[in-house]
């Protein structure tokens, strides 16, 4: 694992999304996006760890990631997701689902679209309508799906004005590489977890304390696998025959690492110190 | 109490007529509420105040701005690891783990001033370019102090490396000197330094060193009285400067920025070898030389006074009245703590200054809507009113999503903080009956271990159930598990759910049995038993015999006992009578279905089985 960097940016960051890659392409991860919370004026922004001029000895690109765009965005940020190469959804805490489109030509991010009543407890006919924070979001181009504290799942066209509400229960990773898998966890630790076969040591699976979300790499090379089975060093109940190496990839422990996103050989992920943490070389 | 030296800057609440009405205020933890009243400031009883707003007004700026908050942030990360640093370490290691420590937060601060800077010389109006300015000579103080502080007080550095250490700390804080001044005066005759000032490898010791400069320093006074270089003043100038003459350097005077930059240069010529003891001696008369009666000292000359002094109270005094908010005497004063340099004498209310000042600094960091979880950590490590002042503080939070409340309650139980889960809960739980979300506040009052709350929640699930004749939250109801005996209501709950899961299973003989527990056991509210019996009816009514003849008397006693504790009907209205109606059909309809239960249940179990 090489050098990871950090950087404080003054606002809690609760998501963290890499920018897909164009299939087909060769390159690696380049932007990505985050969303703050628990701010007066919270803002989603993308970040670049592009081309900055500098090359280290391996060829690749030093530096930490520069901030290319940001707006505001009303409420918290719940849940972020790239919609397409330009587009990004976020659920909000005000109930409100907003898609927002990136120019890349003056580098300015604009609301495209907004369904600003998508979640609710009293609806917003009644007296007393009341909004219901948005919790989570995940989209497969046309469509979006959303769900809220207030129970609902809705599911959106993202050229159409109302919501098609469908039952729809699943949230799929599509694993490429399933063989590394990435928690963050509340009590501010990032692991990865490697059960790949060429790994001679063994560790043991422990179970970090808090609530924590988990990812599976996804490589950008093809997406054939998607209805492959979960693959079985995960399941296995033989400890001694699957070896998995953990490692933390964080220097220090802080406060709770709220999101975090793989893509290729780099990684992203935000905590409630307001620092955003990069790396780009995750396999070497 | 300290006196002021000015009247108190006044600031202007618009849409408040302040001449006219009196105003009222009230203090807040890190705010002040100020609204106008209906009384009238002259006699007359114009009792209508004309501003109908209320205003919340904030004294602390710092905590809001954008790049100062990536100090508090950084800050925060450091302090935590100076908390965990290994109490068993002693003497070297730990004193150089201190060093890195202090040497981390002051990179921090410049890391934050150099941003600042950006930013200063970015702004497009002069009003919030000048505002940057000063906040960056703020930092740059602080750094100031907090590097002398670092010299004297945690390097400890001993006579010989302290002015080494001395020379640094002016170097680095006289940028504005051009480079050409800072040469002559700061770094003369560079050659003769590299060989008297062998330290890195420190083959000599400091009593070698202290003869090689005073045989080169009578070699100067030589020349001096030899008047050798009579002819050119400017030379002889510079030996009287290298001769550490006091008067020759204050000539240069435009080229010393400030008096400790003459301290420091007066040290290197005339006392390299200073003993720290010896420093304020120095200090104190190398300001008075340097104002010379025409200023009087301002308040960062006091404090690097008092540190060169050694005070390290007054340090911190000078420093808590001269900043503006409580971040650098906090930090500052809790690396001096680590360091043992405090004594610990207690305040008067019973804990001492660095957890009085790391309190008002997390308190000041509650007061803001985002830095609030840094707070918590700092609240940990105040052994005496850290964990009081947590409980008052994390109660307050507002929380508007569920996934704050989470993290909120998750920082409660990890500290053992029962009430506080509790009554967070309690306030979520009545949110989500509010909003209609019973589930949720069902859930919310099991986590709070609330019994009220959930035999009010089950209430209203039982009440929907009559209305609508089906259960929401299924999911949460059928897996209840242990929780289920929180409270007796919601027991009922729990089993009158089994109940229909049952029936709809076709396990009627086990639903009927339970159905009749469930009554009998007194766990059913009486309330409810009309709808219990009705339930009973389809079991009554099916082909096969289901309840028992014995069950069949319980039903028939449940029944009665239910009917003669009805009230005496007085006067009533159609809509009763009706309701009366129903009542009585209902009630005809049971007997009628019990006796006819009964009577099957007798003959089936007085005949021979399998018959």
């Amino acid at each position: 694992m090489e050098e990871i960097y950090a950087k404080f940016v003054s606002q809690k960051i609760s998501k963290t999304r890499w920018r897909p890659l164009p299939p087909g392409s060769l390159q690696t991860a380049e932007t990505f996006a985050t969303g703050s919370w628990d701010n007066e004026e919270n803002y989603v922004s993308l970040w670049s760890i592009g081309d900055f001029g500098n090359l280290d000895s391996d060829g690749g690109f030093e530096g930490d990631h520069q901030l290319l765009c940001d707006i505001r965005h009303h409420g918290d940020v719940m849940d972020l997701q790239f919609f397409d190469q330009e587009r990004i959804v976020t659920a909000s805490s005000t109930g409100c689902v907003t898609v927002f489109l990136h120019h890349p030509n003056n580098q300015t991010l604009s609301v495209n679209q907004q369904w600003t009543t998508a979640h609710y407890h009293a609806g917003p006919g009644s007296p007393s309508y009341s909004s219901a924070p948005c919790t989570g979001v995940v989209c497969n181009n046309p469509e979006i799906v959303t769900v809220g504290e207030d129970g609902r799942i809705n599911l959106f066209r993202a050229d159409h004005k109302e919501a098609v509400r469908t039952i729809v229960w699943e949230v799929h990773f599509h694993p490429s590489n399933p063989d590394h898998l990435f928690t963050c966890s509340e009590d501010g630790s990032l692991w990865h977890w490697d059960a790949s076969t060429d790994v001679p040591e063994k560790s043991s699976l422990f179970h970090q304390g808090g609530r924590s979300s988990t990812f599976l790499s996804h490589s950008i090379s093809n997406q054939a696998n998607i209805h492959q089975a979960v693959i079985s060093s995960w399941l296995s109940t033989d400890p001694a025959k699957d070896r998995i190496e953990i490692t933390s990839l964080l220097p220090s422990r802080s406060l709770s690492v709220n999101s975090l996103d793989v893509l290729g050989p780099c990684l992203v992920c935000g905590t409630d110190a307001e620092a955003i943490y990069v790396t780009r070389h995750l396999f070497s | 109490m300290e006196e002021f030296d000015g009247e108190p800057a006044v600031t202007v609440i618009p849409g408040v007529n302040s001449k006219k009405n009196q105003m009222c205020f009230d203090w807040g933890p890190g705010e002040m509420l100020v609204c106008e009243t209906s009384f009238s400031k002259k006699e007359k009883s114009e009792m209508v105040p004309s501003c109908p707003f209320i205003y919340i007004i904030r004294k602390d700026v710092d905590v809001y701005s954008q790049i100062l908050r990536k100090l508090f942030n950084e800050s925060h990360g450091i302090f935590l690891g100076l908390q965990r640093i290994d109490e068993e370490l002693t003497g070297k290691s730990r004193k150089s783990q201190l060093v890195r420590v202090s040497k981390n937060y002051r990179s921090v601060i410049r890391a934050c001033m150099e941003e600042m800077h950006q930013v200063a010389i970015a702004a497009k109006d002069p009003a919030s370019g000048r505002q940057f300015s000063s906040q960056v000579s703020i930092l740059s103080a602080m750094e100031l102090i907090w590097n002398l502080c670092e010299i004297l007080f945690i390097e400890v550095a001993p006579a010989g490396h302290l002015l080494l250490h001395l020379l640094d700390w002016v170097r680095l804080h006289v940028c504005e000197v051009d480079s050409l001044s800072a040469d002559v005066l700061g770094s003369e005759n560079p050659s003769n330094h590299d060989s008297f000032w062998n330290l890195p490898g420190n083959t000599q010791t400091l009593t070698e060193l202290e003869l090689k400069w005073q045989h080169w320093h009578e070699e100067c006074e030589q020349y001096l009285q030899d008047s050798t270089f009579a002819t050119n003043p400017h030379l002889e100038s510079l030996l009287k400067i290298m001769l550490g003459d006091e008067a020759a350097l204050l000539e240069q005077k435009e080229l010393l920025s400030n008096w400790y930059h003459f301290l420091v240069t007066r040290l290197l010529y005339s006392n390299p070898t200073v003993k720290p003891i010896d420093l304020h001696y120095y200090a104190q008369s190398s300001l008075d030389l340097f104002l010379g009666g025409e200023s009087s000292p301002e308040p960062l000359d006091n404090i690097l006074l008092a540190a060169f002094e050694f005070d390290i109270h007054q340090v911190i005094k000078e420093c808590s009245i001269a900043l503006s908010n409580w971040w650098f005497v906090a930090h500052l004063t809790d690396l001096l703590d680590h360091c043992k340099l405090l004594q610990s004498h207690n305040l008067y209310f019973g804990s001492n200054m660095r957890e009085f000042l790391l309190l008002e600094y997390a308190s000041g960091l509650f007061a803001h809507p985002s830095l609030w979880q840094l707070g918590v950590d700092y609240f940990d490590y105040c052994p005496k009113l850290g964990r009081v002042s947590l409980e008052l503080h994390i109660e307050r939070i507002p929380l508007n999503t569920e996934q704050k409340a989470l993290k909120v309650l998750r920082i409660c139980e990890q500290r053992q903080m029962t009430e506080q889960v509790r009554s967070i809960c309690k306030i979520l739980a009545m949110k989500a009956v509010r909003n209609n979300r019973l589930g949720s506040a069902l859930s919310w009052s099991i986590r709070a271990k609330d019994a009220a709350f959930a035999t009010l929640v089950s209430d209203r699930f039982l009440r929907d159930y009559c209305e609508r004749g089906c259960f929401s939250d299924l999911d949460l109801i059928d897996n209840l598990g242990p929780a289920m005996m929180l409270s007796d209501r919601l027991t009922f709950l729990g089993k009158y759910r089994e109940f229909h899961r049952m029936y709809g299973e076709k396990r009627f003989a086990d639903a009927a049995s339970l159905l009749l527990s469930l009554m009998t056991s007194r766990i059913a509210p009486r309330s409810f038993w009309m709808t219990l019996l009705t339930d009973a009816l389809p079991l009554l009514e099916q082909k096969q015999v289901i309840f028992s003849a014995e069950q069949t008397y319980e039903l028939m006693q449940c029944l009665e006992d239910l009917m003669s504790r009805r009230p005496v009907r007085g006067e009533s209205d159609i809509q009763q009578l009706q309701d009366e109606d129903i009542e009585t059909t209902k009630v005809e309809m049971l007997r009628l279905a019990l006796a006819r239960n009964l009577a099957r249940a007798i003959i089936r179990e007085g005949s021979l089985e399998g018959s």
